[in-house]
């Protein structure tokens, strides 16, 4: 059975290009980079274009960008170092109900180790009320962690604007941009951003791979002790093979950005049109024009997550839910709650997240199968009301 | 992904016995939309007395409906009395067992067999599963009595066991300490008392009117004057903080609940667990 890959938010396909891109490093060329000799030095070179590379993606300098081993580890430095660097002089974080759980966890942890953190809610359609956030901020306020773009929703926050009000306040701005880089275009030469982070396997390198941008002249005390490599912000010898693969991936992210935004988009409306044409009793959630191009998450009423993910595997569709199941735990997707998405819709949700190998046969398929789906669970259902039964 | 035996998969991908048999003689109905799962299970009783006939209707997951399904097909041809005997591990052992956070799965299908027997034999009067004994989850509605049956009949040790047994415990977390309690009195070990939780710093009055002004502003306020209402504060007295409500809020009869339940809860959440809200009235 072939794989239908619909999961690009979880992560990507490595791209054929990346991965010829790093075969070198794996062989012939395993200098430290960090090394003396003209061996070592030559691997340094390439460490050093791959840097440039994600720098033009970002519309960034190299110098202010810190190669880490995942988006997770970018988040929690950026969390932590920047607190640190204050030395307890500010102890108020500011972020949101919807973030990943690299971001949400920590400010949870930090709110339990003497920090204030005030998580700002979302309204239904998943958006921030950015005079709430202004509202928010205090002279106690260290930092601001609001995510570029939510991984289950697709919904984007107005990064620009959110940076803005910090920058006035003369507060730290750290945003996950984990899934919109590759996906959007960014321009942080523009946007007021202090602190980002990107992980490699969610733009077709491996997974392994991070980044955090540090604009110049931001104070951050470094997570990793331990050596002098990525100008003493991150030490640890530099995954060669995995940063050059990222900066491979990130020139590909560049070169491919317009079709992400067209033609990706375009398929992702028609998944989302068709199932909802065929489909009664499903929607959308999130607000449907602020959304990466490339995400679609569907509730449909009266059937559980898991039960259509399971339908979906059948077939060799790979999607993801929201669902209490799905996660082991046995509550539905924090991000759906706050919104506000009742339970009924937010156990049955379903992630579609689609990428730049998907093609529009792969779409038919999954919304020619759908009905079928969605039809047999609800005759399973004892919620279905009794004139749609 | 789950390890789900083929049994599972088979009843799952297969259901046996899906719909709602017309003039049951016993009518199960256990869980919810808001729990993730909910079970409805039917049975027909044939003149010997034994389950003719029985048939469920399933929300939820993959497990959820393969332990309703196998159950169906466990209980045609036993008499009220077997059926009454079988427990949540039969139907996992028939399945070929189900993973650890899935068995809850089974013991919902017990508990709607339990329920549609209670049905049958109250005469029809008790048409859903009555929650017997005090509440210990309140995010998952699970009784004390409950509870102890699942750790007796499973032979559960830790806290996160019950939670995959039951779903006690897996919501907001606040009755684990309960849970660990009753474990505990189960298996007859002496009763350890956690130490409680180190008291938080002391608000000084004005840290605390003006914690419980940003609370108010921030969390209350909006949803209120999303009915038409409004809150302000008038005092704060050591733990008693005073309020008046305004608007619509002022001439609803729902207003008490909203004081407690929401007002209450977010101003104990955010400032000050021991805060009692009042309202001020004229």
């Amino acid at each position: 059975m072939k794989t239908l890959y619909l999961d690009n938010n979880a992560t990507t396909r490595v791209a054929p290009e990346v991965v010829e891109a790093m075969q070198p490093f794996f062989g012939e060329l395993y200098g430290n980079a960090s090394s003396m000799h003209s061996f070592g030095g030559q691997v340094r070179k390439h460490v050093e274009r791959a840097r440039e590379q994600m720098a033009a993606l970002l519309g960034a300098d190299p110098s202010e960008i810190v190669f880490t081993s995942c988006g997770t580890e970018s988040d929690n430095a950026a969390l932590r170092g920047t607190l640190e660097a204050l030395a307890g002089r500010k102890r108020h974080v500011i972020t949101t109900r919807v973030e990943h759980p690299a971001v949400l966890s920590t400010c949870r942890y930090l709110g339990s180790n003497g920090y204030r953190v005030t998580e700002l809610p979302v309204d239904r359609e998943g958006l921030l009320d950015l005079q709430m956030l202004d509202d928010c901020i205090t002279d106690d306020t260290a930092l601001v962690s609001v995510m570029w773009a939510n991984n289950e929703t697709g919904v984007i926050f107005p990064v620009g604007a959110i940076g803005e009000i910090c920058r006035r306040k003369g507060v730290t701005f750290h945003t996950d941009a984990v899934q919109v880089v590759g996906k959007l275009p960014i321009d942080l030469s523009q946007a007021p951003v202090d602190l980002l982070a990107l992980s490699g396997h969610k733009l077709h390198a491996p997974k392994g791979v991070g980044v955090l941008y540090v604009r110049k002249g931001t104070r951050l005390a470094p997570f990793m002790l331990g050596g002098h490599q990525e100008g003493g912000r991150r030490a640890g010898t530099e995954n060669v093979p995995y940063i050059v693969g990222l900066g491979a991936a990130a020139e590909l992210a560049a070169k491919h950005m317009k079709e992400e935004v067209t033609r990706v988009r375009a398929l992702r409306d028609r998944l989302e049109e068709g199932i909802l044409a065929t489909c009664p009793d499903a929607h959308v959630n999130g607000h449907r024009d602020r959304r990466l191009p490339n995400t679609a998450n569907i509730s449909f009423e009266f059937i559980e997550g898991e039960s259509i993910l399971m339908d979906l595997d059948a077939l060799g569709v790979c999607a993801s839910s929201g669902s209490a199941c799905t996660s082991g735990s046995l509550e539905p997707s924090h991000v759906l709650r706050a919104m506000g998405v009742p339970f009924t819709a937010a156990h049955g949700s379903i992630r579609f997240s689609l990428s730049r190998y998907n093609t529009q046969e792969e779409i038919d398929f999954v919304v020619e199968h759908m009905p079928g789906i969605v039809h047999r669970l609800r005759a399973l259902s004892p919620f279905v009301p009794r004139d749609k039964a | 992904m789950w390890d789900y035996t083929s049994k599972v998969m088979d009843h799952f991908r297969n259901p046996r016995n899906v719909g709602v048999i017309e003039n049951a003689d016993g009518i199960g109905e256990v869980g919810s939309l808001a729990c993730g799962d909910a079970l409805k299970l039917t049975f027909k009783l044939g003149p010997d007395g034994r389950i003719a006939d029985a048939k469920f209707q399933t929300f939820g997951c993959a497990s959820a409906i393969a332990s309703s399904s196998v159950l169906t097909e466990m209980i045609k041809g036993m008499t009220l009395d077997e059926a009454a005997q079988v427990t949540n591990q039969d139907i996992a052992d028939v399945l070929g067992g189900l993973p650890e956070q899935k068995m809850h799965c089974s013991v919902m299908g017990r508990e709607a067999l339990e329920a549609a027997i209670e049905y049958y034999r109250s005469g029809g009067k008790k048409t859903a599963h009555v929650l017997e004994g005090r509440v210990v989850c309140t995010c998952f509605g699970v009784t004390e009595t409950e509870i102890e049956r699942v750790i007796r009949e499973n032979n559960l040790h830790a806290v996160e066991e019950v939670t995959n047994y039951c779903k006690a415990g897996g919501g907001c977390g606040g009755c684990q300490h309960e849970i660990k309690a009753i474990l505990a009195r189960v298996h007859g070990e002496p009763v350890m008392l956690e130490a409680p939780e180190p008291p938080r710093p002391r608000l000084t009055t004005m840290r605390k009117i003006q914690l419980v002004q940003e609370v108010l502003e921030r969390e209350v306020r909006p949803r209120l004057q999303e009915d038409g209402g409004d809150i302000e504060l008038i005092d704060v007295d050591g733990n008693r903080v005073i309020v008046a409500l305004r608007g619509h809020c002022a001439m609803c009869r729902a207003a008490e609940f909203t004081l407690d339940g929401f007002v209450g809860a977010k101003l104990r959440e955010f400032v000050s667990p021991d805060l009692v809200v009042v309202e001020d009235k004229p």
